[in-house]
């Protein structure tokens, strides 16, 4: 599944709504599962459907609108705050996203992101509020993100700002490594470290 | 300079530092359950590896479980498979698991404690974000997602990055009627639900030295609500009472050699802290939230912010959210009517809890049309509930003691606010949805929910002690 990324460059679905926990993503119900995939069809579960019924789809939410697709998903302040459920990561990669874009991410999100192979995006409230207006105006407004340089552009203007990433993590994204691989290179540090210990 | 209780323990868990990145870190207890693990074990699995350390695993059944008639199956075939796949996985991994029909059974950060497994200045993960509950012991404690919980599987070790440190001090003597819980809500009101994000908090300060080992875990649990990585609390004679003698605490031969390190565990005079707040005890109320997310908190008898207290960017998210509560900006929650009452989670179900609200209820009844659920945190709190005669208590107050587990926390079994109705619950969270889609929380201490139960609304408890 989790696979290298670089350079994407794609349209974006904006939920403008700050606080996006991660009950609200995917809600505990659909936490039954005992494997990661086919949790996108539960994304934002609550938000897309009138009492949890497929045949009746909340007309205002933007999941809902045929004209917005693409792999970026831009959220309000403060996305994925709450419990630490990587389900939430694997719904939003499982709905064909490779980006998050917001202007604060909770700490176990973020780390669960890393972890699938999506890519969290922090950004200045300015700059996403422009990211916002231009997409809300026009559904096909483009958006890049380059991994490689630490930049999101908006195609239309060409504003432009970089993000920050950690260096190790941007390795292992470009590479498609994964945290694993490396810890399972340490056992006999590990070990020894065990043995060390008083 | 000084180091911080939170540095003494980090740096003796640090295996290796990566140049410009995170630091390889020795977890020493591993928490698992039904709903974060099965991935976990799929993914070794197809790595061909066994748990490394399975002696630092414990399991149990909690997230989904029923809280009525657990001997029987479970009805939800879904939840039924996902049990028995930590079964299954327990089994072949060789790990001590306590699952349904267990003494030990009950909310992952219940039995920890209870059974003396967490200890000051261990490093304890979870696949659950209340994971931080466990710093109330004077550890490292905090929630990771699956892949992370797949890495310690592996070896016993994490990729992390070091959080920034904050230090919140809580002074002075609580008023009456202030518990733990209203202490935590507080804070998290001031700072709001994202305040501390990015680091890792101590509590500290006369008030927080002065309470018990169950309300300094109410703390500790809801760091996570204000965004914090994790909280903790520096072990003092009130920790070591509590562990000593637990089945999983050092034994006698080994006590004072551990008593010794454990006594080292305290932030430096001298230490400084990224960020550090002080809070006069003095200020705080009985707490009540009245939105979605655990930031929307005020005095039980306070009114809502009134739309021009909002910042206009704010103002958005604000009437969404009183939207989806049904409540009005400015208006006052006191009085107003509730239709059930949540008395669990890893927040609030331990003995203390339960003692504290049959010490309210004693000799009273529920309110008409409330229905009053309490959900203890494990299966030795039951027991002792049941020793101690608090069963009955509850039993002639019309109140459903149920088995253990995170039950209408988040409505994951059957346990569900129907759409609508409102809550008080002395739980974590109050999310869009997470007591049952559409179920309005509104969530509070133990004492406040039990004057709810009694008088069937929002009431104030200092107007009955
Ligand atoms: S009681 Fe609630 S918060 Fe605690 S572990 Fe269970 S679901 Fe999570």
């Amino acid at each position: 599944m989790s696979k290298a990324i670089n350079i994407i460059k794609s349209t974006a679905v904006p939920v403008n709504i700050e606080n996006i926990d991660t009950d609200q993503i995917i809600p505990a119900r659909f936490l039954k599962a005992t494997s990661r995939d086919g949790f996108g069809k539960n994304l934002f579960r609550d938000w897309r459907f009138q009492n949890d019924d497929e045949q009746q789809p909340k007309q205002d939410f933007v999941m809902n609108n045929p004209a917005y697709k693409g792999r970026i998903l831009v959220g309000a302040r403060n996305f994925g705050c709450g419990s630490s459920r990587e389900h939430a990561a694997w719904a939003i990669k499982d709905a064909g996203f490779d980006v998050v874009v917001s202007s604060f991410f909770a700490d176990i999100f973020r780390n669960n992101s890393l972890n699938n192979f999506l890519l969290p995006v922090q950004v200045s409230e300015a700059f996403l509020q422009q990211l916002f207006q231009a997409v809300e105006q026009d559904a096909t407004a483009e958006i890049e993100v380059n991994l490689e340089e630490q930049t999101i552009t908006l195609l239309a203007t060409g504003a432009r700002e970089s993000f920050d990433i950690n260096s190790y993590k941007k390795t292992c994204l470009l590479n498609g490594y994964d945290d694993i691989d490396y810890l399972l290179s340490m056992r006999n540090d590990i070990v020894a470290f065990e043995t060390a210990r008083p | 300079m000084g180091k911080t209780l939170f540095d003494k323990i980090w740096e003796k868990h640090v295996v290796r530092q990566i140049d410009g990145g995170p630091a390889v870190l020795y977890i020493d207890k591993h928490f698992i359950h039904e709903v974060t693990s099965p991935q976990a074990f799929k993914g070794l699995e197809k790595r061909g590896l066994k748990v490394f350390r399975p002696q630092q695993v414990v399991a149990t059944a909690d997230h989904n479980v029923p809280t009525v008639q657990q001997h029987l199956p479970i009805k939800d075939e879904l939840s039924r498979n996902q049990v028995q796949q930590l079964i299954d996985n327990c089994k072949h991994h060789d790990i001590e698991l306590y699952g349904l029909g267990h003494p030990f059974q009950g909310i992952v950060h219940v039995i920890g404690p209870e059974l003396g497994v967490t200890q000051p200045g261990m490093t304890i993960v979870c696949g659950d974000s209340h994971t931080s509950t466990h710093g109330a012991f004077g550890s490292i404690a905090f929630g990771i997602g699956t892949s992370e919980v797949e890495m310690v599987m592996a070896t016993q070790c994490l990729m992390q990055s070091k959080p920034k440190l904050m230090r919140i001090n809580v002074e002075g003597t609580l008023n009456k009627g202030v518990v733990s819980k209203d202490i935590v809500l507080y804070i998290i009101a001031q700072l709001s639900a994202s305040g501390a994000t990015g680091y890792f908090v101590e509590f500290a300060g006369s008030a927080i030295r002065g309470l018990s080992m169950e309300a300094r875990m109410t703390i500790c649990n809801m760091s996570i609500e204000m965004g914090a990585r994790g909280g903790m609390i520096a072990p003092d004679d009130i920790t070591f009472d509590y562990i000593k003698g637990r089945l999983f605490a050092p034994g006698v031969a080994q006590w004072e050699r551990k008593l010794a390190a454990w006594k080292e565990l305290y932030t430096d005079a001298d230490a400084v802290f990224d960020r550090e707040i002080t809070i006069a005890a003095a200020d705080i109320e009985p707490m009540i939230t009245y939105g979605t997310n655990p930031g929307m908190g005020m005095g039980v008898s306070g009114h809502i912010p009134a739309e021009h207290e909002i910042e206009a960017k704010e103002k958005p998210s604000f009437l969404k959210s009183l939207d989806y509560m049904g409540l009005k900006p400015g208006t006052v929650i006191k009085g107003r009517k509730v239709d059930y009452v949540f008395i669990g989670s890893c927040t609030n179900s331990r003995i203390e809890d339960l003692r504290l609200v049959a010490s309210f209820v004693k000799g009273r009844k529920k309110a008409d049309g409330v229905e009053v659920w309490i959900v203890p945190g494990s299966k030795q709190v039951e027991k002792q509930a049941i020793a101690e005669g608090i069963d009955k208590i509850f039993e002639e107050a019309g109140f459903q003691l149920r088995q253990p587990g995170c039950s209408a926390c988040l409505a994951m079994n059957e346990d569900k606010i129907p759409a609508g109705k409102y809550c008080i619950s002395t739980s974590n969270r109050n999310f869009e949805g997470r007591q049952g889609p559409s179920a309005r929380t509104l969530l509070a201490s133990p004492l406040t929910a039990a004057v709810a139960a009694i008088t069937g609304e929002v009431g104030d408890v200092r107007e009955f002690l």
